[in-house]
């Protein structure tokens, strides 16, 4: 008479076929293993023949509905509602490869789609979700990091093009640039103003008169990021997204995707070089393996505190993103979004911090080495997740925008 | 597959409301510095105890019968509701027996569950249906309910006579009834004891929290028939442990939540050197932390509630983790708002110090966040 209450069973939703639809689909069609070392993350796609790769596996996902099933139909989408979600979902537990157009998807898509013009949105969104146009984001300068409203590149009247301008300056950690063939750019029109200068163009990369691109070689030895210079390169005033002058708030579109806080859910999934499962089922691996004072590292006591501290910070996060979708359950409706690019930045360089701990000295073999412990990668994970609590808005200035916009305190 | 909203309805949001609006008439601070800090002189026992009247009220609104069966006079609503609840007593630091009998209330339906004859538990929610407290006295004096246990009994017939001691029972002075943890000549036992039971002494303890109550049960010859017998032991109690961490956890939660609130309040309008303080990072980048740590095991504390309704394979790790990361969120949330407050966050007189203490002590009952860590270490490393 009082056996636990049965579960309620809910009708099949067609978010339940989607979902099965995608794992059959992601079962039947997995791709050959890559002929090259794919990177740990998209951003870091160094040579064309992990590009052709890439690029080819996220035209397959794309023609299957996998990419951009929530933007309309005519943008190049299948118009539905809440399947990129469960798409993203999918493609992380079949561990396909990810969708190399990182910066186009996350960032750029949302932007033009909430800003362009309806020629321009019908123009430059299909090529950007099926991968076949490579996007990059030209924001920083060398002397605008965290105080972004401070870029100096600038539009000048052109002279031999009425109503369309020339553009000079100097962007810097430009990932997938040397590959891309459009570029989102906060540029200034306009001295007189901080942030009322600024203004939001979408320009011509590969081939653009007047551009150069530079590799940047990152701590890891890797290249992925550049720093790309413009001398009176032409731009055109129809390539602008927003009024002039109102490229800041433009440009927070892009920012709030770009730290997964955004209301579109940016088409992402899947992993990268092979034999790293970067995450605590990976770190447990690792501490059955190796062996720490002629024991498993796994029956290492501190170890086995940190790893379970790791555990509650990985699956609070999980946690997190579930109760974002439950109304009732959240105290203000931008708390626990703005949280997801830190608390995920963070746990991934503590993760690789453990992973190393755990490796002890075999953590000092790196990629040149054979011998390394799963090839080098938690080595390598640990020096770039640097590159993620600096990029997109730094930890130190996440806190800030939590403290001021969640909690309201006073601005820094 | 976790529930939408894990499992938190509608009928779980008017649950909430009723119990929000009861919370904000009865347990306003100034009434809890009334009943509880008029004495700050530490060597004196605590003044006041909590109210019959707001215990009558709370009865009345259903906050003991959201946890029991429809069959035995309850609503049972999902275990969201429940630490929702909880969660709500935290951020108004309210004195009262409802988690205790909530826990007790939670134990007995699993008992009933596997024992569909159990006289006990079907016994203990006709007194819970008529209002009675009920509480958990299983800890020893080292306030471990897994090894020895304080409590003894010989068995003669049907008739257990008890001796011995059993600490850290919360609401003990409150309470008319208690689940007692007692090692028997044929294994550890769970037996329900009437607060009135010849040969039990209740003797109060003198504690930090001002907003709580506990005391330890002395047990000279008491003695418990068959009918008394919670069927299950340490099986049924080990299986009810979940619940009892859910529901601190949410206290704390709850807490943190004040506590984080009340110090941005503090820090937007406390100035130095002509600025609020709240605009220096040294103080705003803690309240953030704090705040993710709090989101962090709220997530984790509903998570756990749900996979203890759906009896999914991972409840348990959830509950030590939803135990475990309430813990140390309300550690830091803690250590933080004294710290911020500055010198005022210090005094007797600011309200900080309710929240610290509640949390502190909700921290250490049933295993602080190192015990828990080892146990989500071997739910993960070991299996």
């Amino acid at each position: 008479m009082t056996s636990p209450p049965e579960p309620k069973s809910e009708p099949r939703t067609e978010h339940d076929e989607f979902r099965e639809y995608c794992r059959a689909w992601l079962r039947d069609n997995r791709p050959p293993p890559a002929p090259v070392r794919l990177p740990q993350h998209p951003i870091e796609t160094m040579t064309r023949a992990q590009l052709d790769y890439l690029q080819a596996w996220q035209r397959r996902c794309y023609d299957a509905g996998l990419v951009g099933a929530d933007y309309p139909v005519e943008y190049g989408g299948r118009g539905h509602k809440g399947f990129q979600r469960i798409a993203n979902e999918e493609m992380n537990r079949a561990r396909t490869p990810f969708l190399v157009n990182m910066v186009g998807l996350g960032m750029a898509a949302p932007t033009i789609y909430h800003h362009a013009q309806e020629e321009l949105k019908r123009e430059l969104l299909p090529p950007l979700l099926s991968g076949e146009q490579i996007w990059c984001q030209g924001f920083s300068e060398p002397g605008s990091g965290s105080d972004l409203a401070s870029v100096q590149a600038s539009l000048t009247p052109d002279p031999s093009a009425p109503g369309d301008y020339l553009l000079n300056g100097h962007k810097v950690w430009t990932s997938l640039a040397h590959f891309a063939q459009w570029m989102i750019l906060l540029v200034r029109t306009s001295r007189e103003h901080k942030h009322k200068g600024l203004s939001y163009y979408v320009v011509p990369v590969e081939g653009h008169r007047g551009v150069t691109v530079r590799p940047l070689i990152k701590m890891t030895g890797e290249a992925g990021f550049n720093e790309v210079i413009f001398e009176d390169t032409p731009v055109k005033d129809a390539w602008r997204l927003g009024a002039t002058g109102e490229g800041w708030s433009v440009a927070m579109t892009t920012l709030l995707h770009e730290r997964g806080a955004g209301p579109l859910v940016t088409p992402a999934g899947g992993v990268g070089s092979e034999g790293l499962a970067h995450n605590v089922r990976g770190l447990v691996t690792l501490a059955r393996e190796q062996r720490r004072n002629g024991r498993p590292a796994a029956e290492d006591p501190q170890l086995r505190a940190r790893i379970a501290a790791l555990a509650i910070r990985e699956r609070g996060m999980l946690e997190n993103a579930k109760r974002a979708r439950s109304g009732a359950l959240v105290e203000h409706p931008m708390r626990l979004p703005l949280q997801v690019k830190l608390a995920s930045t963070e746990l991934a360089q503590d993760l690789a911090a453990a992973a190393l701990e755990v490796e002890g000295p075999a953590a000092s073999l790196y990629l040149s080495d054979e011998r390394a412990p799963v090839g080098g990668q938690w080595a390598l994970a640990y020096m770039n997740s640097f590159g993620a609590t600096i990029a997109a808005g730094t930890s130190e200035i996440q806190r800030n925008i939590l403290g001021e916009r969640v909690l309201g305190l006073p601005k820094s | 597959m976790s529930r939408p909203n894990y499992g938190f309805d509608d009928d779980c949001a008017l649950f909430r409301d009723s119990a929000r609006k009861f919370l904000s008439t009865h347990a306003g601070l100034d009434g809890l510095r009334r009943a509880t800090a008029l004495d700050p002189e530490p060597t004196r026992m605590p003044t006041a105890w909590p109210s019959e009247d707001a215990w009558q009220a709370a009865h009345e609104l259903g906050f003991v019968a959201a946890a029991v069966p429809e069959a035995q006079g309850g609503l049972q609503l999902p275990r969201a509701a429940l630490v929702a609840l909880a969660e709500e007593l935290g951020k108004h630091a309210f004195p009262s027996a409802t988690e205790s009998t909530l826990s007790v209330a939670l134990l007995a339906r699993r008992a009933l569950e596997e024992h569909a004859d159990s006289a006990a538990a079907a016994a203990l929610f006709e007194r819970l249906g008529e209002g009675a407290r009920a509480t958990l006295a299983v800890c020893n004096a080292d306030g471990d309910w897994e090894h020895e246990s304080g409590v003894r009994h010989t068995l003669a017939g049907q008739q257990r006579t008890l001796s011995g001691s059993a600490h850290f029972v919360q609401d003990a002075g409150q309470s008319e009834w208690f689940v007692v943890r007692s090692q028997g000549p044929s294994g550890v036992e769970l037996l329900l004891v009437p607060g009135s039971a010849s040969g039990l002494r209740r003797q109060r303890d003198g504690i930090v929290d001002l907003t709580r109550e506990q005391g330890t049960l002395h047990f000279d010859g008491v003695v418990v028939s068959d009918s008394g017998v919670l069927l299950g032991g340490d099986a049924l109690l080990t299986a009810a442990m979940p619940d009892v961490w859910l529901l601190l956890a949410a206290d704390m939660v709850g807490a943190s939540e004040w506590l984080l609130q009340t110090t941005v309040e503090y820090a937007k309008v406390r100035t130095q050197f002509d600025r609020a303080i709240g605009s220096f990072q040294g103080v705003k980048h803690p309240l953030v932390n704090a705040m993710m740590a709090i989101d962090r095991a709220k997530s984790l504390v509903y998570a756990a509630a749900d996979a203890l309704d759906q009896g999914a394979d991972d409840a348990l790790l959830l509950a030590h983790m939803a135990k475990a990361q309430a813990a140390e969120a309300a550690a830091f949330t803690s250590s933080r708002a004294v710290q911020l407050h500055g010198g005022i966050g210090f005094t007797w007189e600011s309200d900080v110090h309710f929240f610290f203490k509640r949390n502190k002590h909700s921290e250490l009952l049933f295993g602080d966040a190192a015990y828990h860590h080892a146990r989500i270490a071997a739910l993960l490393l070991d299996t």
